[in-house]
């Protein structure tokens, strides 16, 4: 969850401009809710696998057609009776031998297995304590989230750095282009999100972030049985199962697209930024990759 | 320039590889460390007192058609006890099988089938949700536990109601057995269930006896049903965790 507060420009400027230009640019709050969240997705993604493996299959409605789940991960033997995992995704197979249905355990034997040991928490399957880390890790990334989002409002950083403008989104197409070319923005602009930045994020945060978290508590039979609306809305708690797969998925996608931005647009700079606060700003004319 | 670059990269690779494998080898340590699991666990209480704050102590759970039943209900755990005395029991059609009911009761006794079924029943069409991730739906008759509270009379120490079942679960021989509170013993949709999918019920699903308790994990059910005992702590049975699944690490308060 990064974010801009008003630049400041601390790079002071006698008798000719800077080449770079430091700026302040994430608030305290922002830079310690972003790496507790990193800890809580981490967290949350790995023993969410862990708990995916005690029956890694999913299923649309409100129960398990056990003989069509549209996603399942299971072991078996080919023609030459050698063991093999199998993947089945909307009834198509794939071979996924190594690394889900069949992969090496902790231990390093074999075992069937959805996801691989490297991928849970723990490592070996053990669905107690994967589910001890999930709940303990969902209440600290609700309670992370509510402190950035009520920050984010409160600070008007919603209003000012995160909500496109009407420009912003005639720009969208110029944008799309730009990332495709890995150009970056620099001077003024890299002050600013830009328009597919602002977009991500508040995909991730009002979209993605709720759902999941609503999917999850649609698995509770305790408030199902307080919000019946719950199963209405995700239709059924198998299909809530499969919407809190899949919302993991995509926050994992947005994770990594966020990642290879930052390799890409500069990682020292952006993780001093993240941590100090301080962002270097290139004051060249036209924006170039680097 | 790039020769060193490519080395740098490559170092970068290693060490992030290398902090990962720390960083889980770490976490696997932190979960089989006793006080790290306890920080963990206080989710767990958070979950139980947010929940119950925040939900109705008689909300129903949903109650499905006949066309919503699962063709496919999953037998979870125990198919069909090896013990002895349930062998017998089973042999004879469970006419020789009594309900033990005792503890901190008023009037302890002895129930057959044909005594339960004259108690005040409930009939529902529920979903089954297996701690594992999965669901089933099933319609199951029973007894309302309520009913057999009133009966034997509940005395004012008595918390928890505890079920002792027949079905051993590992070599060890220790019995499958749980508990709930005595607002879950007294919700509507909490039957000792005698019937499933208008059939006696079958060996797989817990013959004779199973609890139905509509709101919480699969594990909350026990099948087996052999004794009931109301207790004011369950701290002294087994391992005292309240469960033979709560007793491996699972949440006593498994409502989500």
């Amino acid at each position: 969850m990064p974010s801009i507060t008003t630049p400041r420009e601390t790079a002071t400027s006698t008798a000719a401009p800077p080449a770079r230009q430091r700026i302040y640019r994430h608030a305290l709050v922002v830079r310690i809710c972003h790496w507790v969240n990193v800890i809580c997705l981490t967290a949350l993604l790995m023993s969410g696998l862990q708990i995916f493996n005690a029956h890694p299959a999913l299923y649309w409605g409100d129960r398990s057609t056990f003989d069509h789940p549209w996603l399942s991960m299971s072991a078996g033997q080919d023609d030459n009776g050698d063991l093999v995992g199998i993947t089945s995704i909307a009834g198509h197979w794939f071979n996924t031998t190594g690394v889900l249905g069949l992969s090496k355990d902790s231990d390093g034997e074999p075992a069937e297995r959805g996801f691989p040991s490297w991928a849970t928490l723990p490592g070996p399957q053990w669905l107690a304590m994967g589910r001890r880390w999930h709940f303990f890790f969902a209440w600290l990334f609700v309670i992370n989230a509510a402190v950035y989002v009520a920050y984010t409002v409160l600070a008007g950083h919603l209003r000012r750095d995160l909500l496109p403008t009407g420009r912003d989104l005639a720009h969208l197409g110029r944008s799309v282009w730009d990332h495709l070319r890995l150009r970056f923005p620099k001077g003024e602009e890299a002050k600013r999100y830009n328009v597919l930045q602002k977009l991500a994020y508040l995909v991730a945060l009002f979209v993605l972030g709720p759902l999941i978290v609503l999917a999850g508590l649609t698995m509770s039979p305790r408030l199902d049985a307080s919000f019946p609306i719950l199963l209405d809305v995700f239709g059924g708690r198998q299909s809530a199962r499969s919407i809190h797969f899949l919302c993991a998925a995509a926050l994992l996608a947005f994770v990594i697209i966020h990642v290879i931005m930052v390799l890409i647009s500069g990682v020292w700079n952006n993780l001093r930024s993240m941590i100090t606060g301080r962002y270097d700003i290139d004051q060249g004319g036209d924006a170039h990759g680097r | 320039m790039a020769a060193n670059r490519l080395d740098r990269r490559r170092f970068l690779a290693h060490a992030m590889a290398g902090v990962t494998t720390l960083l889980l080898g770490a976490c696997d340590k932190l979960s089989e460390s006793r006080w790290f699991p306890r920080i963990l666990d206080s989710a767990e209480a958070v979950n139980k007192h947010v929940q119950r704050a925040i939900t109705g102590q008689q909300a129903l759970a949903r109650e499905f058609t006949e066309a919503d039943i699962s063709p496919d209900f999953k037998s979870n755990g125990t198919q069909e006890p090896d013990d002895p005395a349930y062998q017998k029991l089973m042999k004879g059609g469970f006419k020789n099988w009594r309900l033990e009911v005792g503890g901190l009761v008023e009037r302890p006794g002895k129930f057959s089938l044909a005594e339960l079924r004259v108690l005040p029943s409930r009939t529902q069409i529920t979903r089954h949700d297996c701690v594992e991730g999965w669901s089933c739906i099933g319609k199951w008759k029973g007894a309302k536990l309520s009913a057999l509270l009133d009966k034997v009379g509940v005395r004012p120490e008595a918390r928890y109601v505890v079920f002792f079942c027949a079905d051993a679960m590992d070599m060890s021989g220790d019995k499958y057995y749980e508990s709930i509170d005595l607002a879950t013993a007294y919700h509507p949709q909490t039957i000792l269930a005698y019937e499933m999918n208008d059939k006696t019920l079958p060996v797989p699903y817990g013959a004779p006896l199973r609890l139905r308790n509509e709101r919480q994990l699969g594990y909350k059910m026990p099948k087996y049903i052999m004794r009931i005992e109301l207790v004011q702590s369950f701290a002294d049975i087994a391992g005292g965790n309240g469960g033979y699944w709560e007793d491996q690490g699972y949440e006593w308060y498994a409502g989500i």
